[in-house]
């Protein structure tokens, strides 16, 4: 079955870097003038030479932001379910070598999780856990949709890849989105990284969107973790991936993430920094080439950060998270993936966007809109 | 200016408003207010149905409300998805849009056509969005639709009359109205398809995302209304041959 690894292998890390690296100022001015941007254009607007650029880049994103999406920020929070996992992974505090209490919300705790996240306002949903396929599989996450659906207007999942069928099972319960980064696409530093677990196997991480496109679910975010690699070179394959999957999967929506790497317990130190400017650079390139996608913003960003650069591309945002499970009422005190930077409640959050001229979206889809012949029997 | 009908009812305004991009609820209901209009899209996927208070709907406030199906894929999840409007918004007029493709949001002509007529048997008032395509306004016209929604350019594109020589045909083909929706980014857009002969336009990011959206909605429903006035006042034809300075034909009054 052709996939996108077809497509990958095409590609040479070395060379495309040295693509990026040699941009020069005339080729970023080509690409700010142009209404349609290719890759090579996307190349010179993550390059080093785009930095100059950086004002004019954020203008138009925003501008195209705003005709695209209005003035709107959808909302979401993330739910931990789980923090039992059986990889390691050298930047993540729920790593198998970690010694810390394993948990795993049941009914009763997702209700109240449900109850909390529900009196704070959300509606759309990220249903996080770590990868311990025989506690956390594809049964728990059936029960989980069961309970739960109706009580949401939207849920995304960020979960261990599953394979075909296993996402065909889920959707008709009422999943609407799946995200899942691949961490880098450096594959010899992805193997570095992910010593241990079936999280090593690079390609069926690899594979995973081309799973769900044949799924047919709703929604896929793409994206890598930021400190692992070469961020430009990194951002130009989750753009070429991008482009790959809206090509083959064309009723399929996608959604971009740029997570930095954040302190966690058990500690790795980035093996690149990268500043706040070009994370700036980073967003608004990815809107000069796609002025569709969605482009999200997580809470791993400093408050003054998240203050500013939410208008200049960003479409939805997280607000209030907790990266531990139950950690907004069921045990609060427990031991999360990573610390996060913007600790706001939801109504601040709220505050903000409305007084920046902004309004912030709670609900955006209705899970009773999709699906609605095997809903009834499904539930 | 003559009046709109649209299956039972009757419109002074010629302007739809679409509500999805703006950014404040009161900003929303001031242009609703300055641009007369007296039916605004609501997407149903922003709409939340178990509350009462929902504030987008409390903007609509007295005006018609018009559901949407946006966000739908196929012709089943659009029946489902009408359905479960009527009952919680308390309407059947629907604003039928099924797009698969969700970069550029074109209609998918096939679904489209499917759902209307199993809509219309349902007893839904169905004003589909469609592809400037005269042959599918035909074959929606003879399934029952309310109106023809066909569009100017893509959404949210600002461009214009794009797909003017089709909207050109279908008007003059139409037996029900024509209401041109998205593309529009510009009052003169609106008036050109006014006096094209369109019987309304739709009109969202144009107005939702401008500097002054109040005072850009009270320039759409003065542009809607001159359109219509010119259209009602037939304008002179456009000569597109020149006059011959010699007749070619006198020869035979000879
Ligand atoms: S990143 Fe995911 S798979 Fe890796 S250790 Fe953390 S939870 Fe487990």
């Amino acid at each position: 079955m052709p996939s996108f690894k077809d497509t990958f292998l095409k590609y040479d890390w070395n060379q495309i870097k040295h693509d990026i690296y040699t941009k020069q100022p005339a080729d970023v001015e080509r690409a700010l003038v142009k209404t349609h941007r290719n890759l090579e254009d996307f190349k010179a607007l993550i390059s080093p030479a785009a930095d100059a650029y950086l004002e004019d880049m954020a203008r138009q994103s925003k501008a195209l932001t705003l005709q695209r999406f209005g003035n709107n920020i959808q909302l979401f929070a993330p739910m931990y379910l789980s923090n039992e996992c059986q990889n390691i992974c050298t930047y993540c505090g729920f790593s198998l070598g970690n010694k810390l209490p394993r948990k795993t919300l049941n009914p009763n705790e997702i209700d109240r999780e449900v109850a909390a996240l529900q009196s704070m306002g959300f509606k759309h949903i990220l249903l996080v856990t770590g990868e311990a396929n025989k506690t956390v599989g594809l049964e728990y996450f059936k029960k989980v949709l069961r309970q739960i659906r109706s009580d949401f207007a939207h849920i995304s999942m960020e979960v261990q890849p599953l394979d075909e069928d296993e996402y065909r099972q889920l959707i008709p319960l009422g999943l609407h989105a799946v995200l899942v980064y691949q961490e880098t696409y450096h594959q010899k530093d992805y193997a570095r990284h992910h010593p241990k677990g079936k999280k090593s196997n690079f390609f069926y991480r690899l594979e995973t969107p081309d799973r769900l496109g044949r799924a047919g679910v709703h929604k896929m975010g793409l994206g890598v973790l930021i400190g692992l690699e070469d961020w430009r070179v990194d951002s130009f394959y989750v753009a070429l991936h991008l482009k790959y999957l809206e090509q083959t999967y064309w009723r399929t929506k996608y959604s971009i993430s740029f997570p930095r790497l954040r302190p966690f317990s058990g500690g790795l130190d980035p093996k690149v920094e990268m500043t706040d400017r070009q994370l700036v650079q980073q967003i608004t390139a990815y809107r000069l080439l796609n002025p569709d996608v969605e482009l999200s913003l997580s809470t791993r960003e400093k408050t003054s950060f998240r203050d500013h650069v939410f208008q200049l591309g960003i479409t939805s945002m997280s607000a209030g998270s907790k990266t531990n499970p139950g950690g907004y009422a069921t045990a609060p005190e427990s031991l999360e993936q990573f610390e996060i930077s913007d600790e706001r409640s939801p109504s601040e959050i709220v505050a903000l966007i409305k007084s920046k001229g902004y309004e912030p979206v709670w609900k955006d889809w209705d899970v009773a809109l999709e699906h609605g012949e095997i809903r009834t029997e499904a539930i | 200016m003559e009046n709109l009908q649209i299956a039972d009812r009757t419109f002074h305004s010629r302007l739809i408003l679409g509500s999805g991009k703006f950014s404040s609820a009161k900003l929303m209901r001031d242009s609703i207010q300055a641009s007369g209009t007296e039916l605004v899209t609501v997407a149903l996927k922003r709409v939340d149905m178990q509350s009462q208070n929902d504030s987008m709907l409390e903007a609509v406030g007295e005006v018609g409300l018009l559901p949407n199906t946006s966000g739908v894929r196929t012709a089943s999840e659009a029946v489902f998805a009408a359905e479960l409007a009527r009952e919680a918004l308390q309407t059947n007029w629907l604003k039928l849009e099924i797009h698969p493709d969700p970069k550029y949001l074109l209609p998918d002509p096939v679904e489209t056509l499917k759902a209307a007529e199993e809509l219309v048997k349902k007893g839904f008032i169905v004003m589909p969005y469609i592809h400037a395509d005269p042959v599918l306004c035909k074959r929606l016209e003879e399934v029952g639709v309310a109106c023809v929604m066909p569009l100017g350019a893509p959404i949210g594109s600002n461009k214009g009359l794009k797909t003017a020589d089709f909207l050109e045909i279908i008007i003059e083909q139409s037996q029900v109205p024509v209401v041109v929706d998205a593309g529009i980014g510009a009052p003169s857009h609106a008036a050109a398809a006014m006096e094209m002969g369109a019987d309304a336009v739709l009109v969202n990011t144009a107005i939702a995302v401008a500097q002054d959206p109040v005072n850009m909605a009270l320039a759409f429903k003065l542009a809607v209304e001159a359109g219509r006035m010119a259209f009602e006042s037939k304008l002179g034809a456009v000569s597109h041959a020149a006059s011959a300075s010699s007749p070619l034909t006198s020869f035979v009054d000879a």
